[in-house]
């Protein structure tokens, strides 16, 4: 079976780290690799009237903006190196959705940045990390 | 910012124009000068007939005959779709692939809080007063029957939406009114063309009355009632009062400062649930005497000694604030649940099946028993006493309440009156266009009539809003009636698809 693996970038330093790590990877094991950006999104938050008419619209922003700032650099830069690369972009909660992008693409390795949290903002605000090895059907490399 | 001076200038100025009325107070002017047009309005509205001994306007039977009508033709899909509709809330049929756009839950949540408002508190006060706690009963009933209504509208409302080329959603019944009657042929489409205007007109005069009017001035009447009643430094400042709700309001409407609405948005559910859990905890509190409520209600529904106009009268009483409460026929919340993300329209109306439920069948009923329970209720209080009523009905038991209740109410007509501020502009732009002028110069009103609302006395309010609300009714479910077979078409097609099995389900994370 080739591996297939995925790693989730949010545009910071640490996702850089981490499709370092997946680029070395991905070119050892000859591997096709997806980079996912999540949107945070939750789908049960409160909204007014207004925002609502304007989701739709505010989506597609979201959407364009995620590929043209984060997702489309790192991609561009990957296929020139010669990796089989795909970029996607999904609103949800982090881990949840990064999760269920590797379940639909087959991916065998979840790869993400430690984002180094401080012990009060993971506990009050969660950690990606952490949740993520919690719920994974699939294996996850946390590159630090 | 400057746009917004301009507006507070224009308020000012019409504001002052009142003050040609020399030696009374500025309260008193306002009313004086409003109250004679609201009268009429409210009049024309309620054209009533008697039916033994009551009259009975026909605007109501309006509504309650649509309700039956349409829970009889769906064979009672307010009970049949109520476990599907809660699935739907939940998520369970989430298209993974349209992630950030407007949930089921959403729509639904946004739609409860521009109709979770006075209407719970106030208005089921004012139906225990005049109608005795039988009137409950019928409020419930009514309640029940008016999911129905919303089944229909909020189908109709998602079916017929329009997507604006600066990609924004917009629907409501202006546009299944003109877009699903002229489906029908081309007198069809005139008579739609008719309906919508009259749609639109009457919402604008909802937004300025109920959603507005009657929001300022419950809770200037509550605030006034916790800082000590007549003898508050308050009492006679409701144009006071009212400025400071405009301006905040302008900041949100006029000034782009969304993060007000926001902020509202999401307190407004916190402080529902709080005031619930309230009103749960004084019932069972009084845990001995719910039998006796529960007897109270049932038999006041059809004995009613002492109230005017007998059952007829306590009837009447609780259809009506029901209707004014859940808004179920009103078509105001189809313009809110439009919005949602759906291939298959009816979804929303299974969902919208809530709204009267969650309103009427559970927060109403709890205010009611709260006040037949804590024995505050009495024939003779003052019936216009309205939100105090209730004030004093939660006091009882907790004395600090009323100061919950007071940041409760005020956030609730707050966020009643944004909603209402789009609803209304929708209507506005409907029928005068949408440009800039346009535009402000609905705000500007929107702005101006908070402060007479809360300046006025709570009768004249009353009525007119309510005429205005109710009169929405009219237009919206006559096109509703020729738009039934278009919904029973959708019904039917999902109905078999969900029976069937051949819905996707979205994976249990």
């Amino acid at each position: 079976m080739s591996s297939v693996l995925m790693v989730g970038v949010d545009g910071s330093e640490c996702g850089g780290r981490a499709i370092e790590y997946a680029e070395r990877h991905a070119k050892r094991a000859n591997a096709s690799l997806y980079v996912a950006h999540i949107v945070e999104w939750s789908p049960f938050s409160f909204s007014t009237v207004e925002e609502n008419a304007e989701r739709h619209k505010r989506r597609e922003e979201e959407i364009q903006r995620a590929h043209t700032e984060v997702i489309d650099p790192i991609v561009s830069r990957l296929k020139d190196a010669g990796i089989d690369v795909t970029g996607l972009v999904r609103h949800g909660h982090v881990a949840e959705t990064l999760n269920a992008l590797a379940g639909e693409h087959e991916v065998t390795n979840i790869i993400i940045g430690r984002q180094g949290t401080s012990m009060l903002k993971a506990h009050v605000f969660g950690s990606v990390g952490s949740r993520l090895v919690q719920v994974a059907d699939c294996a996850v490399t946390v590159v630090p | 910012m400057s746009k917004l001076k301009a507006g507070f200038a224009t308020l000012v100025g019409l504001f002052t124009s009142f003050s040609v009325f020399a030696d009374v107070g500025i309260d008193e002017k306002i009313n004086l000068a409003v109250k004679p047009y609201a009268d009429a309005v409210a009049g024309f509205v309620f054209s009533s007939f008697p039916v033994g001994g009551v009259a009975i306007p026909f605007v109501l039977v309006w509504l309650i005959v649509a309700a039956t009508v349409f829970t009889f033709y769906f064979k009672f899909i307010n009970i049949r779709a109520f476990k599907h509709g809660f699935e739907l809330v939940r998520g369970d049929y989430h298209d993974p692939e349209a992630a950030g756009e407007v949930t089921h839950f959403q729509a639904l949540a946004t739609a409860l809080s521009g109709t979770v408002g006075l209407g719970n508190i106030a208005g089921v006060a004012i139906a225990v007063s005049l109608g005795g706690p039988g009137a409950t009963f019928w409020m419930i009933l009514a309640g029940f029957l008016g999911m129905s209504s919303k089944f229909t509208e909020c189908t109709l409302g998602v079916k017929y939406r329009d997507e604006l080329p600066d990609g924004t959603v917009s629907g409501g019944p202006m546009y299944y009114l003109t877009k699903g009657l002229a489906e029908k042929g081309v007198g069809f489409a005139r008579l739609g063309k008719v309906l919508a205007v009259m749609f639109a007109i009457f919402c604008v005069g909802g937004a300025f009355g109920g959603g507005n009017m009657f929001q300022a001035n419950q809770s200037f009447a509550q605030l006034v009632n916790v800082t000590g009643g007549e003898a508050s430094w308050l009492a006679d400042k409701g144009w006071l009062f009212g400025l400071i709700v405009a301006s905040l309001v302008g900041l949100v409407i006029m000034g782009g400062i969304k993060g007000i609405a926001r902020v509202t948005s999401k307190i407004v559910p916190f402080m529902a649930v709080v005031y619930v859990i309230a009103g749960l905890i004084i019932i069972l509190m009084h845990f001995s005497e719910i039998p006796s409520a529960f007897g109270e209600i049932w038999a006041g529904a059809f004995t009613a000694e002492g109230v005017s106009g007998g059952v007829i009268g306590v009837l009447f009483q609780g259809f009506k604030r029901a209707a004014f409460s859940n808004e179920a026929g009103v078509g105001s919340a189809a313009i809110a649940h439009s919005a949602v993300q759906t291939s298959r329209p009816v979804t929303e109306g299974f969902v919208a099946l809530y709204e009267p439920f969650i309103d009427t069948v559970v927060v109403c009923t709890i205010t009611a028993l709260v006040i037949i329970i804590t024995g505050t209720w009495d024939p003779s209080v003052d019936p216009s006493a309205g939100v105090q009523l209730t004030s004093d009905a939660f006091a009882s038991t907790i004395s600090w309440f009323p100061w919950v209740l007071t940041v409760a109410v005020v956030l609730f007509a707050f966020s009643t009156m944004i909603s209402w501020s789009y609803y209304g502009l929708k209507a506005w732009t409907f029928l005068f266009g949408n440009n800039r002028v346009t535009d402000a110069t609905f705000k500007l009103l929107f702005m101006f009539f908070v402060v007479v609302g809360s300046s006025m006395q709570l009768g004249s309010v009353i009525d007119f809003s309510d005429a205005m609300i109710f009169a929405m009714a009219f237009p919206n479910l006559l096109g509703c009636y020729f738009l039934l077979p278009v919904v029973k078409k959708e019904l039917n097609e999902y109905w078999a698809d969900y029976k069937a099995g051949r819905l996707v389900k979205a994976k249990a994370t």
